[in-house]
C-alpha cells in the first residue's frame, strides 16, 4: 500500500449525475415517509416542549430494579411515567408527564417520587420543566431552525447567484426533513439538543455544498462552453477527496462521542452523526444536481 | 502566500504564546495558581451546572397576586370612601382583575367620581405615578370598573422582582452555598443557579414560602360558623386542623424583626426560633402584650397559624420566640426566612433543571475520554491521508484545542457538556480547511506545478472556499446561541470560539509551518 493511503483514487470520473433521478425518488420517498410519519405518530418529544418531569437516578449499591421502581412509583398518583434502563444497569430514567394545575403543580412530582424511592437511590438529575417555559421552547426552537436557514440562504445568495441559494435551501430542507423524520420512526426523544443538533446539521450540510458549489462556480469560469451536467460532474469528483476525508474525520470524532461521550449526550451525537452522512449525500446528489433545473447563466465573462 | 515577514513570525508565535499562556491555568489545581498568580492568568473555564452539579431554577413572580392585592387595597379604601360620602352602591367586589360597583343614585354620579379621585392610591411601590397612569375608570350606566393600568402593572411588577431579587438573594446567601448567580429574566422572571447543591429541595422550600409573618389577636368571641366583620378564619398545621378566629388586623409584622436565630427551649428542649424586634416593634409589641395579658394570640406565617402562646406577661424587652414542634431544620429555615425578610409576591418555579455532583463529573471525565479517542482518530487519519501534510495540520489542530481553551479561560464562558460536543466537532471539523487546501496542492501537482508554486497557489485558491464554508457554520453557531438556552448556548459558544480559531491554527499556523519546512529542505517533490 503506498503512504499516504488515498481513500479516493485522483482523478475520479464518477457520473453522479446519472443517478440524479435515482436519488431524487429516493429523496421524495425518504421525504414523504418522514412527512407521513410525522403526521401519524407524531415526535416523541422530550420535556422541553412537553412539560412534564426527568428523573436520573442510580442505584447506590447493585443494579436497579426497573420492575421495582414500577410497583413502587404505581402507588403515588402522578399520571402517565415511563421509565427505563438509561445507559448501564445502576442507571434509570424516569419520565412523568406533565401534571395538571399548570406551573406551580409540577414541583410536586419529585417530592411524592424521592418519598417512594428516595433512600435505595442517588438523585443525579432532575428536570421540570412547566407549561409556560416548555411552549416558548417550541416557538423558540422553530424560530431557531427557520432563522437559521433563511441566515444561511441569504448567505449564499449574497455570495453565490439567487439559483445556488434555492439548490442550497432543497438540500437544507431535505436534510433537516429526514432527520427529524428519522426521530420520528425511531420514536426517539426529541428535546432541545436535538434542536441543536439540526442547527449544526444546517451549518454542516451547508459546508459541504458551498465547497461542491465554489466548485462549480469556477469550473463555469474555466470551461465557458462544457456540457453543463459534464462540469457538474466534474466539480463533484474534484472536490470528491475532499467531501471524503471531511466527512471521516468528522464522523470519527463523533462516533468516539457517542460511543465514549455517555447517555446524556447520546441523542444529539446520533442525530450529528445521521446529519453529516445526509448533508454529504445532499450535497452530492441533491444540491449539485437540482442546478440542472435552475437555469444556471453560463456567461460569467463579467464576474 | 508563503512568504512572511520578521514582524509576521512574530506576531504568529505571540499570538500562539499567549494561547498557552490562557490556556495554562486548566492544568493546575486552584492552590497551584495562586502560587504563581502573579506571572500567569489564573482564570480557568467556567463549568456549566451541567458538569459541576448544581440547580438552575427559573422562577416567575405572579402577577395576578400583584394586581389582586392592590386592587384588594382598593376595595377596602372604596368601600371606606363610599361610605363616608354616603353613597348608595351595591355589588362591590373585585373579579378577573377589575373593581367594580354599582351606585345606585344615578344622581350621585358627579359624587363618585370625586370619590374615586380622592382615593388614597398610595398603595405601595412607585409613587412617581401620577394617579391617571395607575387606574383607569371605566363607567357603563351604574356600573363602575376600576383596573389598574398596564403601566402601573408594570411598574409594581418590576418593584415587585427587584425586591423578591434582594429576598432570594439573602436567603441563598444563608444557604452557604458559593458563588450563586442571581438574576432577573424578562419582565416578570428571576433566573437562579446555584452551583454544588446537592439537593435543591431546601432551596425550593426555602424560595416557595413568601415568609409574611404576623402577630394577631385571636377573637375569642367568636366561633368558625360566625365570622364577625374583622376577623378572619385560619387554620395551623396539625392534624387535624385547628381553626382559629383572629382578627384581620396583624398587631406587628415581621417587617419589623432585626434578628431571628434557632435555638432550644430552655424547659422543654425542643427547637424553637428566637427573635428580636426593632425599636418600634418593640414599643407596639410590649403594649399589645400589657394589654393583652392572659389571652392568646396566633404567630402566623403565610396565612398559616405556625403558634398560639397565651401571654403570660408583658413582653417588654422586644424580643420573644416561637415555639411550634419543629424540628431542629424547620426551627432553622424559619429563622433563616425571617431574617431574610418576607416575599413581596409568591414566586412560582417554571423551570428547574438539577444535575448532582455525580453526574457531573461523570460527564466530564466521559468529556475528556471521548475528546482523546475522538482525537486520536482524527489524528491517525490525517496522518496516514496525507503523510508529512497530515503531520503539519496536526500540530494545527492541538494548538486549536489550546487557543479553544484558552479563548474560553480568557471569555470566562460557559463550558457545557454539549459545549464539549462542540469541541469534539471542532476537532473532527476544524481539518476540513487543510483538507481543502491539500487537496488544492494536490492537483496543482497533478497540473504540472513545481512544490513551491503547487503550495501558493493551493493555499491561495482553498481561502475563499475555506471562508465561505465556515462561515455558515459561524451564522449557524451565532442563531444558537441567541435562541438556545443553558446548556445549548455553551455548545453554540464552544462551536464558534472552534470556528474562529481554527480558521487561524489550520490556514496560518500550518502556512507558517510549510514555508519554515520549504525553506530548510527544498523538496523535489512534495510528500503528498
Amino acid at each position: 500500500m503506498k503512504f499516504p493511503i488515498r481513500l479516493i483514487r485522483n482523478n475520479t470520473d464518477i457520473k453522479f449525475l446519472s443517478y440524479r433521478k435515482v436519488c431524487f425518488i429516493i429523496s421524495s420517498l425518504l421525504i414523504a415517509i418522514s412527512i407521513s410519519f410525522l403526521f401519524l405518530k407524531g415526535l416523541n418529544y422530550g420535556i422541553d416542549f412537553k412539560g412534564g418531569t426527568l428523573i436520573e437516578i442510580q442505584k447506590i449499591t447493585g443494579d436497579a430494579d426497573v420492575g421495582h421502581i414500577r410497583e413502587l412509583i404505581k402507588n403515588i398518583d402522578i399520571g402517565d411515567v415511563q421509565i427505563q434502563e438509561f445507559g448501564n444497569s445502576t442507571d434509570v430514567l424516569i419520565r412523568v408527564e406533565q401534571q395538571m394545575g399548570g406551573d406551580s403543580a409540577q414541583q410536586n412530582v419529585i417530592k411524592l417520587v424521592k418519598g417512594v424511592i428516595g433512600s435505595q437511590y442517588e438523585f443525579r438529575r432532575v428536570e421540570v420543566v412547566g407549561p409556560k417555559v416548555s411552549s416558548e421552547l417550541i416557538y423558540s426552537g422553530i424560530l431557531a431552525v427557520l432563522l437559521a436557514i433563511v441566515a444561511v440562504v441569504l448567505y449564499i445568495w449574497f455570495r453565490f447567484e439567487w439559483q445556488f441559494s434555492i439548490g442550497a435551501m432543497l438540500a437544507l430542507m431535505h436534510d433537516i426533513i429526514i432527520t427529524i423524520g428519522l426521530f420520528s420512526i425511531l420514536q426517539l426523544e426529541f428535546n432541545l439538543s436535538i434542536i441543536a443538533a439540526i442547527l449544526t446539521i444546517v451549518g454542516y450540510s451547508l459546508n459541504d455544498t458551498v465547497v461542491v458549489y465554489d466548485r462549480i462556480r469556477e469550473e463555469l469560469r474555466k470551461y465557458k462552453s462544457m456540457n453543463f451536467l459534464d462540469l457538474l460532474n466534474l466539480a463533484v469528483n474534484a472536490t470528491l477527496s475532499r467531501t471524503t476525508i471531511t466527512s471521516v474525520t468528522t464522523i470519527l470524532a463523533l462516533l468516539s462521542l457517542y460511543i465514549f461521550g455517555g447517555e446524556v449526550i447520546r441523542g444529539f451525537t446520533f442525530a450529528m452523526i445521521w446529519g453529516v452522512i445526509i448533508g454529504t449525500y445532499s450535497s452530492i446528489f441533491i444540491a449539485a444536481p437540482v442546478l440542472l433545473y435552475l437555469n444556471i447563466k453560463r456567461d460569467w465573462s463579467d464576474s | 502566500m508563503l512568504y512572511f515577514s520578521k514582524f509576521k513570525i512574530t506576531y504568529i508565535i505571540v499570538i500562539c504564546v499567549i494561547g498557552f499562556f490562557l490556556a495554562l491555568p486548566n492544568f493546575f489545581d486552584d492552590d497551584k495558581i495562586s502560587d504563581f498568580s502573579n506571572i500567569l492568568p489564573s482564570n480557568k473555564i467556567n463549568l456549566g451546572l451541567d458538569l459541576r452539579g448544581g440547580s438552575h431554577l427559573l422562577l416567575e413572580v405572579d402577577v395576578n397576586y400583584i394586581v389582586n392585592e392592590k386592587l384588594e387595597y382598593l376595595l377596602d379604601e372604596t368601600r371606606l370612601a363610599l361610605r363616608k360620602s354616603k353613597i348608595n352602591y351595591k355589588n362591590l367586589l373585585v373579579r378577573n382583575n377589575i373593581l367594580s360597583f354599582i351606585s345606585l343614585k344615578e344622581s350621585q354620579s358627579k359624587q363618585v367620581e370625586e370619590v374615586i379621585a380622592d382615593i388614597d392610591l398610595n398603595i405601595s411601590g412607585n409613587s412617581s405615578l401620577d394617579k391617571s397612569f395607575i387606574i383607569a375608570l371605566r363607567k357603563e350606566n351604574n356600573l363602575y370598573n376600576i383596573s389598574l393600568t398596564d403601566l402601573a402593572i408594570d411598574s409594581y411588577l418590576s418593584t415587585a422582582v427587584d425586591q423578591s431579587i434582594e429576598i432570594v438573594r439573602r436567603r441563598i446567601d444563608e444557604l452557604g452555598t458559593k458563588e450563586p448567580t442571581i438574576q432577573r429574566q424578562g419582565k416578570d422572571r428571576i433566573l437562579i443557579q446555584v452551583p454544588g447543591l446537592d439537593d435543591p429541595a431546601r432551596l425550593k422550600s426555602l424560595l416557595g414560602q413568601t415568609a409574611k409573618l404576623t402577630f394577631h389577636v385571636v377573637n375569642m368571641n367568636a366561633s368558625e360558623d360566625n365570622i364577625p366583620a374583622g376577623s378572619k378564619l385560619l387554620y395551623n398545621n396539625d392534624d387535624p386542623k385547628l381553626a382559629f378566629v383572629v382578627k384581620k388586623r396583624s398587631i406587628i409584622s415581621g417587617e419589623n424583626l432585626i434578628d431571628s436565630q434557632p435555638g432550644f427551649d430552655s424547659q422543654s428542649n425542643q427547637p424553637i426560633v428566637n427573635f428580636r424586634f426593632d425599636t418600634a416593634g418593640a414599643k407596639s409589641f410590649g403594649k399589645i402584650t400589657t394589654q393583652y395579658v392572659g389571652k392568646p394570640f396566633a404567630i402566623v406565617l403565610d396565612d398559616v397559624v405556625i403558634s398560639s402562646p397565651i401571654i403570660n406577661e408583658p413582653i417588654l424587652g422586644g424580643s420573644g420566640q416561637i415555639s411550634g414542634d419543629f424540628t431542629l431544620e424547620e426551627a432553622n429555615d424559619l429563622s433563616i426566612l425571617l431574617r431574610a425578610g418576607a416575599l413581596p409576591v409568591p414566586l412560582i418555579i417554571l423551570e428547574e433543571r438539577t444535575v448532582g455532583p455525580g453526574l457531573g463529573a461523570d460527564s466530564i471525565s466521559a468529556g475528556k475520554v471521548a475528546a482523546a479517542i475522538g482525537l486520536l482518530a482524527v489524528l491517525v487519519f490525517m496522518v496516514l491521508s496525507y503523510g508529512l501534510f497530515g503531520f503539519f495540520s496536526n500540530v494545527a489542530l492541538l494548538l486549536n484545542i489550546v487557543f479553544i481553551v484558552g479563548a474560553l479561560s480568557l471569555l470566562q464562558a460557559t463550558l457545557t457538556l454539549p459545549g464539549i460536543a462542540g469541541i469534539i466537532l471542532t476537532i473532527g471539523m476544524a481539518v476540513d480547511a487543510n483538507v481543502l487546501i491539500y487537496e488544492r496542492v494536490r492537483e496543482e501537482i497533478r497540473n504540472g506545478k513545481l512544490p513551491i508554486n503547487a503550495l501558493d497557489s493551493g493555499y491561495k485558491r482553498a481561502l475563499g472556499t475555506i471562508l465561505d464554508a465556515n462561515i455558515t457554520t459561524f451564522i449557524a453557531a451565532v442563531i444558537l446561541f441567541q435562541m438556545g438556552s443553558g446548556p445549548v448556548k455553551g455548545f453554540a459558544v464552544t462551536l464558534a470560539i472552534g470556528i474562529l480559531t481554527s480558521l487561524f491554527t489550520a490556514f496560518t499556523v500550518t502556512r507558517l509551518i510549510v514555508s519554515i519546512w520549504l525553506k530548510k529542505y527544498r523538496p523535489k517533490a512534495l510528500p503528498i
